[in-house]
């Protein structure tokens, strides 16, 4: 894992007593609100609907045993004795107040955290690839790229009042898992024709009011020039983004109407201006510096598969089930990527209480060299346990209410906080999740159904992710009634797409059975061995169309 | 019988508590205690009052929300501030619904 030097130290330290020089100006009327709301935004602090919300970076969604401990501590001393890990790979506090976040934020600093750039109209977090270093398909670990654009982007001066919110993505593996082509840059580590390693760059992609499928900018750019490429991105985005209209003001907007070809010509001309040579330029040092913090951990040399663990699957039909469904093959031979659904059957997505961090800070410890992913899709990944170990973690887990198998099943569904905790909603997303979750749950018919991803959003915004959901649902207000709006065939990997909507909203007694609807044709036209997206993109709409709405 | 009224809410500034403004022009944590008015001309004053304390440092964003009345009890005509009122609706043991469960919660 990256360590922090003294000068990310010192930053973050420096930040905490500004930000608690703020807050004590504004209790005591130095500072207005309109003074103080872009300065406690740029701190991660929002007000929601019941309270003020804080949302804590998790850089490229890494965490240690020890920070994973203190995200429980700000819960139990701060906040209700939960977090909410969010699909920016992030922690949400709902409960915090005003006066308590400067501790909160001294508190993180001691463990190497904050929640600089978590809002506000700059480059927020880097999210990455949740299996990062430890797939068996990765070209380069992703974090190492995510670490540094981490560094240059921190309180980058030009970029901190961009016209909008700017994400970067970065994934190492030519199977997506961190949705890059729903961010406004998407990067692929992909190696050339001479073997040299690099990125594909995609931007312009995103979400929200008007969503897109980024477009491709460039083919292969050498990783010496990642920084100077994302500078010319930035410098053409923040002068023409369109800052006159909040609704037209993202990267995507601006690629839309300029054409993706002039657009990328209009970033090499302002590259070309660029001296490679200068500041911007990474040299192979710095890059080797940074990859030593991923270096592969100690692994020990075991057997490709062991006995044990293979014996205890055909003993214990729940323990193959969660292998089956939670765990991933893992590049070293003996090894096991496990992934810890924060989706148990009728609960919230993503929400994990103090004593289960906890929990799993000592599981963390005790069976992953200490180390934990947080997923965009709100789950959890230990990246380093060896085989023979998952039984007896498996078991610990099942104690804490943290073996869900469920895994991409149709019940691991993102949601928003929605209209229950969010300013912004126009309906309720997580009742949606809890009611869909229940109606399915896991087992034979899960298992049947097969890979079903589930998205909800409790308005335009799309934090729930629904334009890219095989299933998405999109909450609206319509007169004071909470109605849901199905879209059928979204998807966020290498082969990303929007989903089509299928017709007329539901209500919220009726979207259950509707979803219902959609799973039963599904299964009746499904042929052998089809995904659920597989046979979507062979029928199409029509036939859901029809047994949705033919009945009215 | 039910009649249409008008409350004002905001935010605690210290906490992000929702409030309501009262009769003696307290911020009052509970709906229940919310002073109610029916004219537009008093309402456009309610909220005038409440807007004062924002230069107060009291509370943010104060603003003018519906209700009806019924049987004595008032009832949020928009979700929204029916959760406001009360806390999550996945989560009862949140909010101000954790503490005293106001009858008006029955609603929805």
């Amino acid at each position: 894992m990256y360590r922090y030097d003294e000068f990310d130290q010192q930053l973050v330290n420096e930040r905490v007593e500004q930000f608690r020089g703020q807050v004590a100006r504004r209790l005591s009327g130095e500072l207005e609100e309109d003074e103080f709301k872009p300065l406690r935004l740029m701190n991660g602090l929002y007000l929601q609907l019941h309270a003020y919300m804080l949302r804590v970076a998790i850089p490229y969604g890494t965490l240690s045993s020890k920070q994973m401990r203190m995200l429980a501590h700000i819960a139990r001393k701060y906040d209700r004795d939960y977090g909410h890990f969010t699909t920016r790979q992030n922690i949400q506090y709902n409960w915090p107040k005003l006066g308590d976040v400067p501790d909160i934020l001294k508190d993180l600093a001691t463990v190497e955290m904050h929640a600089i750039q978590t809002s506000g109209n700059c480059i927020r977090n880097v999210t990455s690839d949740q299996y990062a270093g430890v797939a068996a398909d990765e070209i380069e670990d992703p974090r190492i790229a995510s670490e540094i654009i981490r560094q240059w982007s921190t309180l980058h001066p030009e970029f901190s009042f961009l016209p909008r919110k700017f994400k970067i993505a970065v994934t190492g593996s030519p199977h997506d898992r961190a949705a890059i082509k729903v961010h406004d840059i998407g990067l692929i580590i992909v190696r050339n024709d001479k073997g040299e390693v690099g990125f594909e760059v995609y931007v312009g992609g995103g979400q929200g009011r008007t969503p897109m499928v980024g477009p491709r900018i460039r083919e292969f750019l050498p990783k010496n020039e990642l920084l100077a490429y994302l500078e010319a991105i930035l410098r053409v985005y923040n002068e023409l983004g369109r800052r006159d209209n909040l609704y037209k003001a993202r990267i995507k907007i601006l690629v839309h109407q300029t054409g993706a070809e002039k657009f990328a010509q209009m970033v090499e001309d302002e590259f070309a201006k660029i001296d490679k040579t200068g500041e911007l330029n990474l040299p192979n040092d710095e890059i080797e510096r940074i990859t030593a913090y991923f270096a592969d951990p100690a692994y020990k040399e075991l057997p490709t598969i062991s006995a044990d663990f293979q014996a205890k699957k055909s003993e214990d039909p729940a323990f193959a089930a969660w292998v089956a469904n939670n765990v991933a093959e893992h590049k070293v031979p003996g090894y096991a990527i496990v992934n810890i659904s924060l989706k148990p059957i009728g609960g919230i997505p993503g929400d994990a209480s103090a004593d289960q961090m906890d929990a799993i800070a000592d599981l963390m410890q005790k069976y992953s060299m200490d180390e934990i992913r947080v997923t965009h899709e709100q789950n959890l990944t230990l990246p380093y346990v060896e085989q023979g170990d998952l039984y007896d973690l498996w078991q610990s887990l099942k104690a804490h209410d943290l073996a869900t198998a469920n895994i991409s099943q149709i019940t691991d569904i993102i949601a928003c906080p929605g209209l229950d905790y969010c300013n912004l909603a126009n309906a309720r997303s997580i009742p949606l999740a809890q009611e869909i979750s229940e109606r399915f749950g896991t087992g034979e018919r899960a298992d049947a159904i097969g890979e079903l991803k589930i998205k909800i959003s409790g308005c335009i915004n799309a934090c729930g992710h629904h334009h890219v959901g095989h299933i998405g649902i999109l909450g609206v207000d319509k007169k004071g009634v909470e109605f849901y709006q199905i879209t059928l065939g979204g998807s966020a990997d290498e082969n990303a797409s929007l989903g089509d909507i299928v017709g007329p909203a539901f209500t919220e007694d009726k979207v259950i059975d509707a979803i219902e609807t959609i799973v039963d044709t599904y299964l009746d036209k499904k042929q052998d061995g089809e995904k659920f997206l597989e046979t979507y993109r062979r029928v199409g709409l029509a036939p859901f169309k029809e047994t949705l709405y033919a009945a009215g | 019988m039910a009649t249409p009224a008008q409350a004002v809410t905001a935010n605690r500034l210290n906490d992000g508590e929702v409030v309501y403004l009262d009769a003696a022009g307290n911020w009052a944590e509970s709906l229940d205690e919310s002073k109610f008015v029916t004219d537009k001309a008093e309402a456009q004053q309610l909220l005038e009052q409440g807007e004062k304390s924002v230069d107060d440092r009291v509370v943010l964003d104060p603003y003018l929300f519906d209700v009806t009345i019924e049987n004595g009890v008032a009832i949020p005509v928009k979700k929204r501030e029916h959760i406001r009122a009360n806390g999550p609706t996945v989560r009862l043991d949140l909010g101000k619904q954790a503490a005293e469960p106001v009858e008006f919660k029955k609603a929805s």
